[in-house]
């Protein structure tokens, strides 16, 4: 287990989180992805700290936790609101800002 | 016996990842996730940081999860039938994202790690040492999401 390793597993993580985040058509998949991506950084970051005795990363990492909760509640509060103005849970029919 | 745990987790993690963007089903693409999240609890053990594990499992895998499926029972789709939109694209993007990181991997040339990272006492001092305004500046940003959560999903009156 070297730092190599992790961070190339994170990264894998990551764009597997991307691919879901670009292409998913339902909120709750895009919203899911997008945890996927947050915890591959916190893996990230928390491997960094691993490879160089860097104790304030654990800090860090909590602090990218508590910021994700928070992210995911008002994610679902907006979802819970499209679906009921909008009537919809699909990504591709909320295009207001379309040109 | 380090080498052999990383790559069966390793394994499990892209497995369940995978999972989570191609299952049809949203309740199973939720558990997939459950399963990324505790696999990365495994990994903060192997990293000598059991406390971000236990953090992990209790708030990420405990509570979110929780909230996402509450929601999803709500919902009435819960399949997709048509999951992806332009799913080639997507997937060259992001492998390109892919490479583009993991060819700055080789940069860090065996940065030699010093033993771990002592976890609890030292994590709970600074927190509550250095990093006391941050810590405080989180508890309000963690009020006003949840000020926000309620004010966007409150059903207005007579609506």
């Amino acid at each position: 287990m070297t730092l190599q390793k992790l961070l190339l597993l994170s990264f894998l993580v990551f764009s597997i989180g991307l691919f879901g985040v670009l292409s998913r058509r339902h909120i709750v998949a895009l919203l899911l992805s997008l945890e996927l991506m947050f915890n591959s950084i916190n893996l990230a970051i928390l491997a960094v700290a691993w490879a160089h005795g860097w104790l304030a990363g654990v800090v860090v990492v909590l602090f990218g936790i508590a910021i994700t909760v928070a992210e995911v509640a008002v994610g679902l509060s907006l979802f819970l609101l499209a679906e009921r103005i909008r009537k919809t849970t699909q990504t591709d029919d909320l295009s207001l800002l379309k040109g | 016996m380090t080498d052999l745990l990383f790559w069966l987790f390793a394994a499990l993690l892209v497995a369940s990842a995978l999972g989570v963007v191609i299952c049809r089903n949203l309740y199973r693409a939720v558990f997939c996730l459950a399963a990324a999240l505790v696999l990365t609890a495994l990994f903060y053990l192997l990293l000598t940081s059991p406390l971000l594990a236990a953090v992990q499992i209790l708030l990420y895998t405990g509570g979110v999860l929780t909230l996402v499926v509450f929601v999803m029972v709500m919902t009435a789709q819960t399949d997709d039938r048509r999951r992806w939109r332009k799913p080639v694209w997507a997937a060259i993007l992001s492998l390109a994202v892919f490479a583009v990181l993991a060819s700055h991997v080789g940069d860090l040339a065996g940065a030699p790690h010093s033993g771990g990272l002592e976890s609890g006492r030292e994590t709970g001092m600074a927190l509550f040492g250095s990093y006391i305004v941050p810590f405080e500046l989180l508890s309000v940003l963690l009020l006003a999401a949840i000020f926000g959560a309620l004010a966007i999903a409150r059903k207005e009156e007579g609506s």
